[in-house]
């Protein structure tokens, strides 16, 4: 029994695969974006490769099919702003900005990684583009995030702290504890729920009331925006309205972005199987909501760009991963000291 | 019949659901083929998912859920499938369920058992593998118990499920291919269970508990052919913790090696070897300890770190071989 969505025709697949309105962006924005999308994507299915050749072993999350959502944000930051992730978060590390070669070394195990090789795909780090760190543990970093946001508060510079989270967090008490923290004292922070109906094999209706997460927005008085999560330009859209409003210390804000991931909870496989309700025709469905090809249709419609510029676009960015990719399987191992030297800061200071 | 470790620990739960209608279980995973490796694979389909409920991704109230149902006449089992996610269900543990019977006069008592599964290396990184079995041991009013043996793995869950005190299960995913012969199920209370000696040697005496066990069996193979005969302790139960076979075995070896997969300080080999060293009688032979432990740092992700940070057989061999010497 599928309970009714509360999300209505956002929550199916069938809508929404028409080619993007592009709401008046401009054509260099909208081919940043369109790259930024690819990288996400391309990465993440050389990651996908990597596992399956058994060069990447430690476990990862991946966002393909969700890359719109990062780059819809991300679109809305700046360096100075303090963003958190969590298991699957490649897309938010990379839609930053985050260093190619970082992530594929860290992935690796490599000294050069974006965390040294301590961490793997659920461990990135890169504060010089705003990554102040992502870590697996669900909900671990949504009040770490709020305290982020205090901090840009005291400061008073007008930076928020972000923190991307999925559906399934919100089942966590710290998480509920954020939500009403933040509002109590008016933290800039940015709750960015990407609801792609699934906590690893379970769907939302098997594990809470309702699909629409921003409920829980609402209960804490927190103004929150549901969007189309595979639509890149309303995405940056509605950031844009709830980001002007924490910059104004109007407090907290809370998007829902509905999308759906095209592999698995972990590793590179579709798992059809194993997701109790999670059906091919689903997937197959969702495919055709696809991000990035709904973007490229329409710049091509609006004729922005044409089918070989798309390829150009394609063309180097698959040249740069390759490249950063190369680098990063020449790169070392971490040295074996580092496994102490790394525990604490002053640990550091005498080495 | 044989049945590996986490065949073992499935037909634990077949037995307590089949013949206790008031035992229920409760996790994340449990409807998932994958979350607890294959030990409770298609239980939900033989009991009901009334009594095999899968739950949303909230340690606290799932353990507190089990908390107080085991006051109101349940023996629920709580399962995390990671000892690393326990952490979030600490207060319902720590501060309500080994408390309860004390603080409020003795008279009532939560039999809930919380299994937490260790799951560790694979790149999983610090938050994915951890062995915390000392934070929970410390705490008065829970028994632990840690399985090392495919016998126990099961047993040590009936036991545990029947006890009317919280306790908690600890076993380990590097154990589930293990395998072994399993005689017919006997009931046994679990108050009364004490160390077992697993092997028997006159020159040392290993002592672990949960998956050290086994590497310390391992090592004293080894070590047998390099002449060295070790004496292995499975200490089974971590709180309430008895140590007289680690002390009779001690005392005729004179060497005492605690082997543990969790940290050094203020940890299990500590304990074990200071209970071992008060319980010493007077003018007894002097006693040489040693303790093999994590490196003290989070798990690493990287394989090359990974790989010197675990105890491993080969540490365990080197140590005893150079301590010989
Ligand atoms: C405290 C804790 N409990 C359980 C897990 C296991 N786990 C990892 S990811 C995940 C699902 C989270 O779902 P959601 O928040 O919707 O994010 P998504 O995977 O869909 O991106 C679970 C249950 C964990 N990492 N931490």
């Amino acid at each position: 029994m599928v309970k009714a969505s509360e999300l209505g025709i956002l929550a199916d697949p069938s809508k929404f695969t028409e080619p993007l309105e592009l709401g008046g962006r401009p054509k260099d924005v909208l081919i940043s974006l369109l790259e930024m999308m690819l990288v996400i994507r391309k990465v993440e299915e050389c990651i996908a490769d990597l596992i399956l050749e058994k060069k990447v072993n430690c476990p990862c999350h991946l966002a393909i099919g969700q890359e719109a959502v990062a780059v819809g944000v991300s679109d809305n930051l700046t360096a100075e702003d303090k963003i958190f992730g969590g298991h699957r978060s490649h897309s938010h590390f990379l839609a930053l900005g985050g260093s190619v070669s970082g992530l594929l070394a860290e992935v690796l195990g490599r000294s050069t990684g974006c965390s040294g090789g301590m961490g793997g795909s659920m461990h990135l780090f890169q504060p010089e583009k705003g990554f102040v760190g992502s870590a697996p543990i669900v909900g671990g970093t949504v009040p770490v995030a709020v305290g982020a946001g205090l901090a840009c508060q005291k400061d008073g510079k007008g930076n928020i702290a972000v923190c991307y989270f999925g559906d399934g967090t919100v089942e966590e008490g710290m998480v509920q504890e954020s939500f009403n923290f933040a509002s109590r004292f008016k933290l800039p922070v940015l709750f960015v729920c990407e609801n792609n109906f699934y906590s690893s094999h379970l769907d939302i209706h098997l594990r809470q009331p309702s699909d629409r997460i921003s409920r829980f927005a609402e209960a804490n008085h927190i103004s929150s925006q549901i969007v189309d999560g595979n639509d890149v330009v309303k995405t940056a859209l509605a950031t844009r309205e709830l980001v002007e409003s924490i910059r104004g210390g109007n407090g907290p804000g809370f998007l829902e972005a509905v999308t759906y991931r095209w592999r698995g909870h972990v590793g590179p496989d579709e798992n059809i199987d194993v997701g109790l309700r999670r059906k091919k025709e689903d997937l197959l469905a969702w495919k055709k909501r696809d991000p990035i090809r709904r973007l490229k249709d329409g710049m091509l419609q609006a004729n922005m760009i044409t089918n070989s510029d798309y390829c150009s676009v394609e063309d180097s960015v698959e040249q740069k991963i390759n490249d950063s990719l190369e680098e990063s399987l020449a790169a070392p191992f971490p040295e074996e000291s580092f496994l102490l030297s790394a525990v604490y800061k002053s640990e550091k200071d005498l080495s | 019949m044989k049945m590996s470790y986490a065949q073992a620990i499935r037909s634990g739960f077949q037995y307590l659901l089949q013949k206790y209608p008031n035992v229920f279980v409760m996790g994340q995973g449990l409807w998932s083929p994958w979350y607890v490796g294959n030990s409770m694979n298609d239980l939900e389909v033989e009991f009901g998912k009334d009594r095999v409920m899968d739950t949303p991704v909230s340690e606290a109230a799932c353990t507190g859920a089990g908390v107080g149902a085991s006051l109101c006449g349940y023996r629920p089992i709580v399962v995390h499938p990671r000892m690393d996610f326990m952490v979030l269900a600490m207060d319902q543990i720590v501060n309500q369920a080994a408390k309860w019977s004390h603080m409020l006069g003795g008279e009532s008592h939560p039999a809930v058992t919380v299994r937490g599964v260790i799951n560790r290396g694979g790149e999983q990184g610090a938050q994915h593998s951890q062995a915390l079995h000392a934070w929970f041991a410390h705490i008065p009013g829970l028994r632990v118990v840690m399985p090392a043996t495919v016998k126990d793995a099961r047993d040590l869950l009936i036991s545990a499920t029947l006890c009317d005190d919280p306790v908690v299960y600890i076993d380990d995913r590097w154990l589930y291919e293990l395998e072994d012969d399993l005689p017919e199920i006997e009931e046994k209370k679990l108050s009364n269970q004490v160390p077992e000696i697993l092997r028997s040697g006159k020159d040392v005496t290993l002592a672990g508990a949960g998956h050290s066990v086994q590497l310390c069996l391992e090592a004293s193979q080894d070590l047998s052919e390099a002449g060295v005969e070790c004496e292995v302790v499975d200490l089974r139960i971590l709180n309430p913790l008895n140590v007289s076979p680690v002390v009779t075995s001690a005392n005729k070896t004179g060497s005492l090696c605690v082997v543990d997969g969790g940290w050094e300080t203020c940890g299990m080999a500590g304990e074990v070897i200071a209970s071992v060293a008060e319980q010493m009688e007077p003018g007894s032979r002097n006693i040489r300890f040693k303790r093999i432990t994590l490196a003290n740092a989070p798990a690493p992700s990287s394989k090359v770190l990974e790989d010197i940070y675990y105890p491993t057989r080969e540490k365990i061999v080197d140590a005893i071989r150079n301590w010989k010497n």
